[in-house]
C-alpha cells in the first residue's frame, strides 16, 4: 500500500496533493498572499484616513505634537527596516539558489533587524511615557499650554506658540493615532518577527533549500508589507510639520 | 526532483542580488532626501480663499510613493510575478485610492464656503 502511493507521487514532498504542479502551487499562494496583504491595506487605510482628516480639523495642535518626535530614532528606525527588507529580498535569493547558509544568515540578519527596530520603538515609547504623552487619565498638555515648560523641544522649535486649552486638547487625538498606527506596525513586527523565528529553524534543518520556497517567499511579501507601511508612517507622523 | 527545478525556474524568474542592491541604495537615499526636504519650507499654493495647499507633504507622500512602488515591484517581485497578481494588485490599490479619495473629498468639501 505505502509503495503503491509512493509511486503514485512522482512530485516533492512539499507539494500539496491537491496542486497540479509546483508552478500551480506556488501562483495559487503567491496569490492568496496578496489578498490578504490588499486587507492589511484596507485595515491601515483606514487609520491612515482618519490621521488625514484630523490633521486637517486641528492642524496647529497636530503640528505641535508632532515636534515631540524625534526625527533621528525615526530615520535610524526606517534605515533598519530598509535594510531588513533587503536582507528579507536576499533570504529568498538564497532559498532560490538553495544555499543553506546564505538563508539562515540572511534571516537571522532580518531577525535581528526586526528586533533592533523594536528596540528603537520602545525607547521613543519610554520617552512619551515619562512626559505622560500617552492618552488616558495621566495625560499631560503642558508642553503644549506651556512650550517652555519643555525645554528640549522649546530649543528645538522656538517658534511653537502655547496653544489655547481647546487645541492643546486635541494633541491628545494625535497621540492617540500615533499610538494606534505605530503600535499595530508594531505589533505586527512583533508576529512577523516570531514567524522568522520558525523559519530560522527549519531553514536550519534544511527545510527551504531543496526548492521549496513557498514559505519564505510568501513571508517575504508580508515583511514588505510591513516595511511599506513604515514607509508612509514615517513621512506622515514624523516630517511633514517640520520646517 | 530536477525536472520541477527546472520548471520551477522556467515560471520564476530569479531577481539577482544586484537589482535588489541597487533598490536598497535608492531607497536609502530617497529616505535621506525626504529628511532633508522635510527641513525645507517648500511653499504653499493658494487655490482659493481658504483653501491652501501645502507642498512639503505633497512632497514627502510623493517620496514615499516612490519608494513603495520600488519595494513592491522589485522585492515583492510584482514586477516579474503572472498577469494574475498583477492584476490583483493593481485593483486592490485602486479600490484603496477610491475609498480614501471619495473620504476625503467628502470630508473637505462637506463645508465648501463655511470656513
Amino acid at each position: 500500500m505505502n509503495e503503491v502511493q509512493a509511486e503514485a507521487h512522482e512530485h516533492p514532498a512539499y507539494q500539496r496533493h491537491h496542486f497540479e504542479t509546483i508552478a500551480q502551487q506556488f501562483d495559487a499562494t503567491n496569490f492568496a498572499m496578496w489578498l490578504f496583504l490588499l486587507t492589511e491595506v484596507m485595515f491601515f487605510g483606514g487609520l491612515f484616513t482618519a490621521y488625514l482628516i484630523m490633521r486637517n480639523w486641528y492642524y496647529p495642535a497636530f503640528v505641535e505634537a508632532s515636534h515631540q518626535l524625534n526625527i533621528g530614532w525615526g530615520t535610524a528606525n526606517t534605515g533598519v527596516l530598509i535594510v531588513s527588507s533587503f536582507t528579507m529580498a536576499m533570504s529568498v535569493w538564497n532559498a532560490q539558489m538553495r544555499r543553506k547558509k546564505g538563508l539562515v544568515a540572511c534571516l537571522l540578519l532580518t531577525f535581528v533587524l526586526g528586533l533592533v527596530f523594536l528596540g528603537i520603538k520602545s525607547i521613543e515609547y519610554t520617552e512619551k511615557y515619562e512626559k505622560h504623552h500617552i492618552p488616558g487619565f495621566h495625560y499631560s498638555m503642558s508642553s503644549f499650554l506651556d512650550p517652555a515648560s519643555d525645554p528640549e523641544v522649546h530649543n528645538a522649535y522656538p517658534e511653537d506658540k502655547p496653544l489655547q486649552l481647546d487645541m492643546a486638547r486635541h494633541t491628545e487625538l494625535y497621540f492617540f493615532l500615533y499610538f494606534a498606527m505605530t503600535g499595530m506596525h508594531a505589533l505586527h513586527m512583533i508576529i512577523g518577527i516570531g514567524i522568522l523565528a520558525y523559519l530560522i529553524v527549519r531553514a536550519q534543518a534544511g527545510d527551504f533549500t531543496t526548492g521549496h520556497v513557498t514559505y519564505i517567499e510568501n513571508f517575504g511579501l508580508y515583511w514588505h508589507f510591513v516595511d511599506i507601511i513604515w514607509i508612509f508612517l514615517f513621512p506622515l507622523l514624523y516630517l511633514i510639520s517640520r520646517h | 526532483m530536477s525536472n520541477q527545478q527546472e520548471m520551477y525556474e522556467q515560471e520564476h524568474h530569479i531577481v539577482s542580488p544586484m537589482i535588489y542592491l541597487t533598490i536598497l541604495g535608492a531607497l536609502l537615499v530617497a529616505t535621506g532626501l525626504t529628511v532633508w526636504a522635510s527641513y525645507i519650507d517648500l511653499g504653499e499654493w493658494h487655490i482659493a480663499p481658504g483653501v491652501t495647499l501645502f507642498w512639503n507633504p505633497v512632497v514627502a507622500l510623493a517620496i514615499a510613493c516612490s519608494k513603495a512602488i520600488l519595494v513592491v515591484l522589485f522585492f515583492m517581485h510584482v514586477k516579474y510575478s503572472t498577469k494574475l497578481t498583477k492584476l490583483t494588485v493593481i485593483s486592490g490599490f485602486f479600490v484603496f485610492l477610491t475609498l480614501i479619495g471619495l473620504t476625503l473629498s467628502d470630508y473637505l468639501s462637506r463645508a465648501w464656503g463655511r470656513w
